[in-house]
């Protein structure tokens, strides 16, 4: 069992208040403990926690570049397994790092089957270079490279489906969660590193800053992702679903509402019909895997 | 200081920078009505809530003021009032 006491990721990094992406950072550790080793792609997480001479790591870390953490963490593992060590090998990266510009690295290394343990932190955009959109940027999200505006509802389209593609790789175990819930993310990070081969965790890490919220809501927002639909916390064993959190499904505009990334489509008139396209995508989430009760 | 390719930084020095000092509302806790259940200690992003003395306390050398302890607390143990500097 996990050792839910230890700090292995410290005090006095410069993350916003009431940054997701830092509560992450401190629950993965929880879940894998100090038997790890990290790397970490360039994005907020590696910048906040890590400007030179300090960091926050009490765990081996290594940042090498902005798409290569899966590549790395590879050579790390086959090393330790040439040297018949057993310490866990994980990657934690944005989702920018994850989604697009380092999917050709963890493909290769899933495909490879290091045993390794994946990492994305989602916070749904390019956060450090100032909120641009990413394949993990959901629908009619407003972002610098995808505003709302006269000519546009925001993002124009869906959310990558990244957990089915790296389970479709083969992984033995996928598995999505999320700040609002602490106790899943350890027990499901724990899961992940006691399995051989190749996993994958995708957190939802509310950004108060790029989704435009206060801080104090970071959990707030989502536990409300969850209870619309919009996220669903489940585990993919083999490539089936072995669990989803169930729910009682609220609407989705009692999420959008409470973002200033979604304003647009409340303000200066609601706009019913972009509303009723991310209803359907929380109907179509609630089908697929089963969570409505 | 010389910044050449490979840096490296011993574990949690960045202990040294004070985040304490960008707070604008700090939190109090109010022990009379703390169940300690232990939700702020587990939520804090700066993991700077530690159990001493059977109380959870806040270490305001790093706590950010954020508010999520307070929002989270299911015992309203906990409230944000403005800093005093
Ligand atoms: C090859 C390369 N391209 C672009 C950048 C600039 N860059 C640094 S961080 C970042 C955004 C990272 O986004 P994400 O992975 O989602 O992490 P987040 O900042 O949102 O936590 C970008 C584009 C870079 N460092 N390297
Ligand atoms: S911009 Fe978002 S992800 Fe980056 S430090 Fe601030 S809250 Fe965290
Ligand atoms: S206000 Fe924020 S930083 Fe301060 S103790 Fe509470 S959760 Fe931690
Ligand atoms: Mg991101």
């Amino acid at each position: 069992m996990a050792d839910k006491s230890l700090e292995l990721f410290d005090a006095g990094h410069r993350a916003c208040g009431g940054c997701g992406p830092a509560l992450a950072a401190r629950l993965i550790l929880k879940g894998c403990g100090p038997h790890t080793i990290v790397t970490v792609s360039t994005g907020c997480m590696e910048v906040f926690s890590t400007p030179y001479p300090e960091t926050a790591w009490k765990v081996p870390l290594i940042h090498s570049l902005f798409e290569n953490a899966s590549a790395v963490a590879s050579g790390i593992e086959a090393s330790l397994k040439k040297q018949g060590r057993n310490e866990h090998v994980i990657c934690i990266c944005g989702d920018g790092a994850t989604f697009d510009i380092g999917m050709l690295c963890i493909s290769g290394a899933f495909e490879r089957g290091h045993n390794i343990t994946y990492i994305c932190y989602d916070n749904e955009a390019y956060m450090n270079t100032g909120i641009q959109r990413s394949g993990a940027t959901p629908y009619d999200a407003s972002t610098t490279t995808s505003p709302a505006g006269r000519q546009s509802f925001g993002n124009s389209r869906p959310k990558k489906d990244l957990p089915s593609i790296l389970a479709a790789h083969g992984a033995p175990y996928v598995a999505t969660c999320s700040v609002a819930y602490p106790n899943d993310i350890i027990k499901k990070v724990e899961r992940a590193v006691n399995t051989e081969g190749p996993c994958y965790i995708q957190v939802h890490a509310p950004c108060c800053t790029g989704w435009g919220f206060d801080g104090k809501k970071t959990m707030a927002v989502g536990k409300l992702a969850i209870e619309t639909g919009l996220w669903v916390n489940f585990e993919l064993v083999n490539g089936s679903v072995e669990k989803a959190k169930k729910i009682k499904r609220r609407p989705v505009e009692d999420y959008l509402q409470e973002q200033k990334r979604f304003r647009h489509l409340f303000k200066p008139n609601r706009n019913d019909a972009e509303i009723a396209k991310i209803q359907a995508i929380a109907d179509v989430n609630a089908l697929k895997y089963g969570i409505d009760i | 200081m010389p910044l050449n390719i490979g840096c490296s930084a011993r574990p949690g020095k960045s202990q040294e920078n004070k985040t304490g000092s960008w707070r604008v509302f700090k939190p109090d806790f109010h022990y009379d009505l703390c169940t300690s259940c232990g939700t702020c200690q587990m939520i804090c992003p700066e993991g700077c809530i530690n159990l001493i003395d059977d109380k959870f306390t806040p270490d305001y050398t790093f706590c950010k003021g954020c508010g999520l302890c307070a929002e989270q607390c299911p015992a309203d143990a906990i409230s944000m009032k403005k800093e005093e500097k």
